[in-house]
């Protein structure tokens, strides 16, 4: 009856199940055991970006920087050999960035002061607390949604699917130690929308075909709605994709890893709404019966 | 069936475009650089006068400028080169004296009958502009322990007048603890403070000792404290921030015991915090009866007084003052309330006691710079900030009985002058100390390359999805990139008509849009592609694609929108410009990528035989 090629996707669900655990394990090991690179956001403290007109050498900056007695100071090239980060550790203080202006223009060099930030230790607590919360209620909320709309199976995969890609992106932030600060947040919470509408759509596929094709096993009708909505999938992550890389490439430094962020995670997430979403529905055993229930609902449903 | 729109459906669609390019048209304006130039009080007069005078220093100086205005109120020149608005700032201030404040400021150039119709530019956030932002934490325990002390001291005081005695009385974290040698005194102590101090309440624990009294200050008298404690830092805030000479600053309140302050265009951090640092100062001083004393200005709201001279030494200062409140008298004539402390209290009464009909002098003490222009061996005109303290008299008043802790000063000339002399009085009045937790600074320079950087990753990040949309969806996909198009279109103007801030974040928040606005054409055509598949009509692919993709969009952008909702609730500055875009975005995109491009098929293809479609 359709001319849609089927690939038979839920045969492979035992190797995705094998590729998912290997990744959450990774990824939840990295995170107890070394967590996040805090951001300044989070961490609090001082970080101080200036320009120099010629390349600059971090190393003579940082030695400075010690003999005028910043302890520990962390000096960084930032984008470009022109621009350089200074980090400072220990406490706070409010005319920090004064004193470093000062010792970097004994160079008699021409320093121009690009960008000052300045993170009390509460603040960056605050924000820390926040930021859980906020994704907490993000997946909480989501879950509701998707139960009513849908079916508490659904819902279920769906949230399943999303810890797992944001599980899976703050891992890889930890693996490669990438600074996690407020940007990077708000891409993670992206991506949980984004992953969020590559699952409602295909949920949406397997819950039409479920009440359209009455012969046929649960894993037949998945295999035939991930099919049907292969080419979207696939045709929506890579025009997301091609801007994340103009964000990745052309943005520059204090985008940068907000569009690492999102490139992860939409890459997991298009694997996931594939793979995860449907995994659990099936080891559910979600059944045409579970959506029969609710085919009184259905015109009120599929009201605009 | 035919896939025809109606008429209205038609002129909705028209109506929108319209209106999206209308208010998005006034950001293709770029703004002028400008010098802004008002007096430090209401009544000073800025006409044409003191125009002719800032452009013939400005002349002096070699900076060209154009289309000068003036008001009465203010005045505006605008500058060429932007890289000359600093230099204008310094040569008109150091023109024109302390007297008036030079603002940095960004010119609209927005057409008259755009903004006739309402039409604003964007507004950029901070990071965009350049700018500092501070977060300023008010410590609320401190003005609770002033507050506290004070009431120690008078409770002392009282005990004492109705001869109490007691053990000790001390100040114990944020409470009053007080020790008796026997019961009945204390009870006459604890009856005497329940009559007199209202907002103290004594605490019984059990297991306490009786002969001791524990005294809190009530709820609703802390809440009380702490909301004056923040109002009194904002106002004085703002008064200190006005004379920074910044367009647009902004000063408020956040959560319990904070305060932002956002000042775009300034460059000098450490001025800006010396500024927001500082404090003024009060003198209560009695007017000198002999040749001695120093002389001083007089100066209020509504105009110059005599000058007068005032005894050397103060009666009290503003550490003493504890409120000053503009109300009015029993004959509705407008006063100042003032409260002191009970030291000030007691001081004053001294002081006054055998000086009854003579005045009394309040004096206002600022710590303030002024830039002073100097030429050095080459020639070269040097502009330095000289800091300076300026004394002038803001109230000259007759005693007309023994003052004590609370008195009033009447013979004011209006509502006005006696709400801005309260509000003198407070700015000099010890506030809560304040210190500050979050400080983002960015630089002129970064701000407009992160604008430059922004344009170009929507440019190029958008041409490429045009590109793969055309490719991949041929006919349809050229539909779809005019949708894509408006949809940009469509996202500016409401975010200018709503006043939304452009951050970076935000415009990553746009660039993603982008990306993701096309999923939704993206499914109406895998859709119809599955119903050509299935044998369908063409018309019939076209009606029963947009019709079935609807509900999967509908529910997919409903979540994203609950997503960027919830961090627009948590987040903070930048990261809100990125829920605020995205959240546009999503809307924007649904009518664009639903009922446009459906629009557009049916205008070209609908009710017609077509052949094959181009999909």
């Amino acid at each position: 009856m359709t001319m849609v090629k089927v690939y038979n996707f839920m045969g492979l669900r035992k190797y995705a199940l094998i590729f998912s655990s290997v990744l959450l394990s990774v990824s939840l090991w990295s995170l107890f055991t070394q967590g996040l690179v805090l951001g300044l956001d989070f961490s609090g403290g001082t970080q101080i970006e200036v320009g120099y007109e010629r390349p600059a050498d971090v190393n003579l900056l940082r030695e400075q920087l010690e003999s005028a007695g910043f302890d520990g100071p962390v000096v960084v090239h930032f984008g470009a050999e022109t621009d350089v980060l200074i980090r400072l550790q220990g406490k706070p203080d409010q005319t920090l960035s004064e004193k470093v202006l000062d010792v970097l223009k004994a160079n008699n060099d021409q320093v121009e002061l690009r960008r000052v930030d300045f993170v009390g230790p509460q603040i960056g607590e605050e924000l820390r607390e926040d930021g859980g919360l906020g994704m907490l209620t993000a997946l909480a909320v989501v879950m509701l949604y998707v139960a009513i709309r849908f079916q508490l199976k659904f819902s279920i995969g769906a949230v399943l699917a999303l810890a797992h890609d944001v599980i899976i992106t703050l891992g890889i932030f930890s693996l490669a130690r990438f600074e996690f600060d407020l940007t990077v947040l708000a891409a993670v919470l992206a991506v949980v929308g984004y992953s969020l509408n590559d699952t409602i759509v295909v949920s949406d596929r397997i819950r039409e075909n479920f009440r359209k094709i009455r012969k046929a096993t649960p894993v037949e009708v998945i295999n035939e709605s991930l099919s049907q909505t292969l080419w979207r999938t696939i045709n929506t992550s890579v025009t997301t994709m091609l801007v994340l890389l103009a964000l990745f490439f052309i943005g520059g430094e204090l985008i940068h890893n907000f569009a690492i962020a999102l490139m992860v995670g939409v890459g997991i997430g298009t694997y996931s709404s594939i793979y995860v979403a449907a995994t659990v529905m099936l080891a559910l055993n979600v059944d045409r019966e579970d959506l029969l229930e609710h085919v009184e609902g259905e015109l009120v449903d599929d009201l605009p | 069936m035919p896939n025809k729109f109606p008429l209205w459906k038609n002129l909705m669609i028209l109506l929108v475009v319209t209106f999206g390019f209308i208010f998005a048209a006034p950001n293709l304006y770029p703004p002028d650089p400008a010098i802004q130039l008002s007096g430090q009080s209401g009544a000073m007069v800025i006409d044409q006068a003191v125009l002719d005078k800032v452009q013939g220093s400005l002349d002096e100086a070699g900076i060209e400028h154009f289309a000068g205005e003036a008001d009465g109120e203010s005045l505006l020149v605008r500058l060429r080169d932007i890289k000359m608005q600093l230099r204008a700032k310094e040569v008109v201030q150091a023109e024109m004296g302390g007297n008036y404040i030079v603002a940095l400021n960004l010119a609209p150039t927005t057409p008259d009958w755009l903004s006739n119709l309402g039409g604003v530019p964007m507004k950029l956030g901070l990071d965009l502009s350049g700018g500092v932002h501070f977060l300023l934490e008010v410590d609320l325990d401190s003005a609770m322990v002033v507050r506290l002390d004070g009431d120690l001291q008078d409770i002392k005081a009282t005990l004492r007048e109705e001869r109490v005695r007691y053990r000790s009385f001390a100040l114990k974290g944020n409470q009053i603890i007080g020790q008796f040698r026997d019961a009945e005194q204390a009870e006459k102590a604890t009856a005497l403070i329940r009559t007199n101090y209202r907002d103290l309440q004594p605490q019984y624990k059990q297991g306490q000792n009786p002969l001791s009294l524990v005294l809190e200050l009530s709820d609703v008298a802390a809440n009380l404290i702490a909301d004056n404690a923040i109002k009194q830092n904002l106002t004085s805030l703002r008064n200190r921030v006005n004379e920074l000479g910044v367009s647009e600053p902004l000063v408020s309140r956040q959560g319990k015991n904070r305060i932002v302050v956002e000042l775009p265009g300034v460059q000098d951090t450490a001025e800006a915090k010396r500024i927001i640092g500082k404090t003024a100062n009060l003198e209560f001083r009695l007017e000198s009866l002999t040749k001695a004393g120093e002389t001083f200005k007089f100066r209020n709201p509504s105009g110059q007084g005599p000058d007068a001279r005032v005894e050397n030494n103060a009666v009290i200062t503003g550490e003493n003052v504890t409120d000053a409140r503009a109300s009015f008298d029993e004959n509705g004539r407008p006063q100042v309330n003032i409260t002191l402390d009970a030291k000030g209290g007691w001081q004053m009464g001294h002081a006054t006691r055998d000086n009854i009909g003579r005045r009394l002098s309040v004096l206002f003490i600022e710590y303030k710079t002024k830039l002073e222009k100097s030429i050095d061996e080459t020639g070269a005109v040097i502009i330095t900030p000289v800091p300076f303290v300026e004394k002038h008299i803001i109230s000259l008043a007759t005693i007309q009985s023994q003052l004590g802790k609370q008195f009033r000063i009447t013979g004011l000339d209006g509502q006005r002058e006696s709400s801005e002399l309260a509000l003198l009085l407070r700015a000099g009045a010890l506030a809560a100390p304040m210190y500050i937790v979050e400080e983002r600074t960015i630089g002129p320079s970064l701000g407009a390359d992160n604008i430059q950087l922004g344009i170009k990753s929507v440019s190029i990040g958008m041409a490429m999805v045009l590109l793969f949309m055309l490719v991949v969806y041929r006919a349809f996909g050229v539909a779809a990139n005019l949708a894509l198009a408006m949809n940009l279109v469509l996202l500016v103007a409401f975010m200018s008509l709503l006043g939304a801030t452009l951050t970076l974040p935000g415009i990553a928040g746009i660039v993603l849009t982008v990306g993701m606005a096309v999923d939704a054409n993206v499914l109406i055509f895998s859709r119809i592609r599955e119903e050509l598949a299935q044998g369908a009509s063409n018309q019939g692919a076209i009606s029963a694609g947009y019709d079935r993709a609807f509900v999967s969009i509908l529910d997919a952008n409903i979540t994203t929108l609950i997503v960027a909702l919830i961090l627009f609730l948590i987040g903070s500055g930048p990261v809100q410009g990125f829920a605020v875009t995205l959240s546009i975005g999503i809307l924007t995109s649904m009518f664009t990528s639903i009922v446009m491009t459906r629009g557009l098929v049916n205008m070209v293809i609908g009710g017609r035989r077509i052949e094959k479609l181009w999909i």
